[in-house]
């Protein structure tokens, strides 16, 4: 809001230029977020926070600046010329619905000429963003900016004798001033001719009884509407108007009646007119004088200051607090115009703004500092950060996702992963449900960079998935998804590593050793995401810990991509409870290693870990480790047939060992071969 | 038989003055002082000499031979350092082609700083606190002095699963959820990290975005070790030259708010683009615990005090890194990734 220098000095004196006074108030906690100079005049742009809606009226404001120059305020003197004629005789106010509008006063001003607003007024209008209309509606608007009390008037001659606040009934139409035909609940508060509304309570008036060229008489309201219905309402009926802004943040109940003098004077200034005699005021339960109690102690206790019980009063007193002392106490009385100040705090706040919190010594909190420290679950996820960062990027993508994402994904009908936990509000659907696994984000990321012409990709991702619960709220659990396509960047040395299914699997086995758990096997997967030859369950002593693989073609292409893609998603939190820390299993033998390799013809259908397993068991104490070097299938090799060589290292703790040793050891392995796997060796 | 040593010893020396490898000397050395070499045979021939003479020209044989043998090891050992000389000359490479291209990764620049502020924090006792993102209306509200018609809970501004259950706007929850579990043990100190979400999606906002709370509670806890608290993250993490202030601001569930501003990190408070020319940069929102807070806490607001405090991980970084786009961080471009 745009706040004129010029016309705050009409309520209250200071020499601060405006950069002064800005710099003034922000460090008060009235923010200016800048200072606009407008030909002779100064606006600053307030930035207020929720709970100064007071301070959108002009004399509140200088109350604040007052309050720091250690000044007071002038509020204008009223001085208005009534008929005859009582008000009761013209109009009759009735409120159905006191919870909602706790007062609604009302006066009358007969014979008035409707023309354009004096240059003053206009610029006023002007400088705080608000449009000039007519010489009435630029009052009301004019006192609203300067009490905070947003008024409403009528056109007394299409409105009727009577005034009736009521609820709306459920359906009731009403049009507004803007001419868009609204349909009501019975929420929402409206203002009445006693059948019909004529206006939606605090927020905006009807069409039929606005004021226009032809007015004559006008009906001028002045009410205290209930904060949150006005929010409830503005927001259903998506209307947000300077008034509703006021109500919403709590107007001053009892400056009600200031605010309708002030406009009806003005109105006479301006559009001349009769007045009539006298104020329609329902009021059915005035205010209850506030009081809170400010103990001087608590104030130092809190702050951690040493301010004195009299420096204290004279802020309170500054900012025209009534205060009476009881036993070393402070007793307030708050202003009905800082609904804020609730309880001992808010008064607390205020010293501590009044003195200046740059005047508040700062320290650090006595005792002796308890070493402060991680879980073993938070040391853990850094712990596999560190891991995967020198090989991967890692990503943060957004916890929602389009449900979409599961038919791409190529997920059964009735996968788990469907049963989603939805947003019922989104700002679109690709944001619509929380993402139940990472796989979709992870694709999302290596489609967008690769359409962006950034290649070789490798990400992950460590982040909360969620599941419906029976009760109570979703599940989370924590997951970790990586991702890999391309090659190694293309270099002179033509060393080109491709980031391919056996690239990530090293990338996970060394997370796995890292982690003490590499005897995770690796289980052929029918996950319908990932390509049924190239995927593997990983799974320790029987627990699933996730998934690798190649993505599936399909998968892929409808995620639009058009390379090779490996990716895997495990559960950290299973990873965390089977986690060992590693120990020295292996003494270092002091005799020699002996290598030997062999190679042997295999049915395609044998795997690697399966030889692994015969050749290991078949000599269980001289082989220290065994290694597949290379694996070889074509011309060489019959149809149906691969050839894969071990290279095996034999070693005693005890002795160096023989030829003997070694050639027994390996005829075993290879009749173990021979017989378990039909190999031949080559 | 003298002569024949003198000519020996002349033509080795020749002999080595002109070898250009190790194998020539070893030829050599093998040739004159070899089982068979020349040296060995003058030294059999001595015994068909007379005492006298024997003595004499045995005397000056192992002297040749001895000089030859220094010889031959010197000239060894020049030959070494010349082929050194050369393998080395030869190996040269062109130091300035690049190294072989190691996969790098790296962690995304929000863990980074999350990582930072979590230590400042730890180093001062603080430890880390956790609660889950999707939340329950009490907690992320209600418990938090929000009651139901706050504008801080408008549909508007929440991502909502149920009425009661919502994607948690803040990470102050944890705070509530803290002070219940450890009621009515003292100190708390805690920071809380986690992502957050705001029903927001412009240049300026993002739907997602990551915060830091903290909270302290114990006896006597004053505003001042807030100031002094904050005070001392900011120096630790903007470094000890920026200046802070601090000014009255609001927050539901803390009284008297207060909002920390740094010294400008771009222009040192001169005024620029990125501090609006006020030459400060809003950093951090903070307060002393509100009674009725520490109260939903199982706390009582008379016997205990505290303070609490909430930044944007995002912003603490756009400063730190000098990015420009709130949207960087979600976009996940290989290019952005790699810079840190
Ligand atoms: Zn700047």
């Amino acid at each position: 809001m745009g706040v004129s220098i010029n016309w705050l000095k009409q309520y209250v004196d200071f020499d601060w230029k405006a950069e002064e006074l800005a710099h003034r108030l922000t460090m008060a906690g009235i923010a200016i977020e800048g200072v606009e100079r407008v030909d002779d005049d100064f606006i600053l742009d307030l930035d207020l926070t929720p709970n100064r809606g007071d301070c959108l009226g002009m004399i509140n404001l200088a109350r604040e600046v007052a309050a720091l120059t250690g000044s007071s305020i002038r509020l204008p003197e009223i001085v208005i010329k009534e008929s005859q004629e009582n008000i009761n005789q013209y109009i009759k106010v009735g409120i159905d619905d006191p919870d909602l509008c706790r007062r609604y006063a009302a006066r009358l001003i007969k014979n008035v000429k409707i023309q354009e607003s004096p240059a003053w007024l206009q610029k006023a209008l002007i400088h705080s963003g608000v449009r000039p209309i007519n010489n009435v509606v630029d009052v009301t608007n004019y006192v609203m900016l300067e009490c905070n009390q947003p008024l409403h008037a009528f056109d007394y001659n299409l409105l009727g004798n009577t005034i009736l606040v009521r609820r709306a009934r459920v359906g009731e139409k009403f049009t507004t001033l803007d001419e868009v035909e609204r349909t009501l609940d019975n929420d929402m508060l409206v203002i009445t001719d006693g059948s019909k509304p004529v206006a939606l309570a605090g927020i905006m008036g009807g069409l039929d009884s606005e004021i226009h060229d032809a007015t004559v008489d006008v009906l001028l309201e002045s009410a205290w509407f209930l904060g949150p219905n006005i929010r409830r309402t503005s927001r259903k009926v998506g209307l947000r108007s300077e008034s509703s802004i006021r109500f919403e943040k709590g107007t001053d109940i009892n400056g009600v009646i200031y605010a309708v003098n002030r406009a009806v004077m003005l109105i006479q200034d301006l559009a001349g007119g009769e007045v009539a005699r006298g104020i329609c005021d329902e009021y059915p339960v005035p205010r209850k004088e506030l009081q809170v109690t400010l103990r001087p102690e608590r104030v130092n206790y809190l702050l951690g200051t040493e301010l004195t019980p009299s420096l204290m009063r004279s802020y309170l007193e500054k900012l025209q607090f009534p205060v009476k002392e009881r036993k070393g106490d402070f007793i307030v009385n708050i202003p009905s115009y800082r609904p804020d100040i609730e309880i001992e705090v808010d008064l607390i706040e205020e010293v501590a703004r009044l003195h200046g919190y740059d005047q508040i010594e700062p320290g650090l909190p006595g005792g002796e500092i308890i070493p402060g420290g991680l879980t073993p679950f938070q040391k853990f996820r850094d712990e596999i950060k560190n891991i995967m960062s020198p090989y991967l990027n890692e990503v943060i993508n957004y916890s929602f996702i389009s449900e979409e994402n599961f038919q791409r994904l190529l997920l059964p009908q009735d996968s788990n992963l469907r049963n989603v936990v939805r947003i019922a509000n989104p700002l679109s659907e690709e944001q619509a449900v929380m993402r139940t696994l990472l796989l979709p984000g992870l694709l999302h990321n290596v489609s967008t960079n690769l359409a962006r012409k950034n290649e070789n990709l490798g990400f992950y991702e460590m982040g909360a998935v969620f599941y419906p619960a029976e009760s109570g709220l979703p599940l989370e659990k924590m997951r970790l998804g990586a991702i890999v396509c391309g090659h190694s960047d293309v270099n002179w040395t033509r060393h080109r590593v491709e980031m391919d299914f056996f690239y990530l699997k090293g990338i996970v086995e060394n997370l796995l050793w890292k982690l003490g758990l590499e005897e995770c096997e690796f289980i052929v997967a029918k996950d319908s995401s990932y390509h049924p030859g190239r995927s593997a369950v990983l799974k320790y002593y029987g627990d699933e810990l996730g998934v690798i693989g190649e993505v599936h073609p399909q998968v892929l292409q409808n995620y639009d991509i058009k390379q090779r893609c490996c990716a895997f998603e495990l559960d950290v939190e299973k990873l965390f409870a089977h986690k060992r820390t590693r120990s020295m299993v292996d003494r270092i033998a002091r005799y020699p290693a002996v290598e030997r390799d062999i190679a042997v013809v295999l049915a395609n259908e044998v795997t690697a870990a399966a030889a692994l397993k015969v050749i290991r068991d078949a000599e269980k104490e001289l082989l220290k480790d065994v290694v597949v070097f290379d694996l070889y299938a074509g011309e060489q090799v019959a149809s149906g047939y691969k050839s894969m060589a071990f290279r095996m290292t034999f070693q005693s703790m005890e002795r160096t060992l023989t030829e003997n040793d070694i050639n027994s050891s390996v005829n075993r392995i290879v009749e173990r071969l021979q017989k378990d796997l039909s190999a031949q060796l080559r | 038989m003298l002569n024949k040593l003198k000519e020996i010893a002349d033509n080795s020396e020749k002999w080595l003055s002109q070898a250009g490898s190790i194998e020539e000397i070893n030829e050599l050395r093998v040739k004159v002082l070899g089982r068979k070499g020349e040296i060995t045979q003058v030294l059999r021939g001595l015994k068909d000499l007379d005492a006298g003479e024997r003595a004499s020209v045995g005397k000056i044989a192992n002297q040749v031979k001895e000089k030859l043998e220094s010889m031959i090891s010197s000239r060894t050992e020049e030959i070494k350092g010349e082929e050194l000389q050369l393998r080395l000359s030869r190996e040269s490479v062109d130091i300035s082609l690049p190294g072989l291209p190691l996969q790098r990764g790296g962690k995304h620049p929000l863990t980074l700083i999350n990582e930072e502020i979590r230590e400042i924090f730890l180093s001062m006792g603080f430890s880390v606190a956790e609660g889950p993102e999707i939340e329950s209306d009490y907690y992320n509200f209600e418990a938090l002095n929000i009651p139901r018609d706050h504008p801080a809970r408008e549909m508007q501004d929440s991502f909502y699963i149920s009425e009661d259950i919502l994607l948690r706007t803040h990470t102050s929850p944890v705070q509530v959820r803290t002070m219940e579990k450890l009621a009515p043990q003292l100190p708390v100190k805690i920071i809380v990290p986690g992502r957050v979400y705001r029903r927001d999606d412009d240049a300026t906002h993002s739907p997602m975005f990551n915060q830091v709370e903290g909270l302290v509670i114990d006896k006597r806890i004053t505003f001042g070790h807030l100031k002094g608290t904050l005070m001392h993250f900011a120096h630790k993490i903007f470094g000890e030259d920026v200046k802070v202030r601090y000014r009255p601001s609001f927050f539901p569930f803390t009284e008297p708010s207060a909002e920390m501003d740094i010294s400008c990190v771009n222009c040192k408070g001169s005024g620029c683009r990125v501090c609006s020319h006020t030459g400060w940069l809003e950093i951090l929102g903070a307060g002393m615990v509100d009674p009725r807070v520490l109260q939903f806490g199982g706390y009582d607001g008379e016997q205990v005090t505290g303070f609490a405090f909430g930044m944007g991980v995002e912003r603490i970084a756009m400063l730190k890194y000098g990015i420009n786009d709130l949207r960087l961080f979600f976009d996940n471009d290989k290019r952005f990734l790699r810079q840190f």
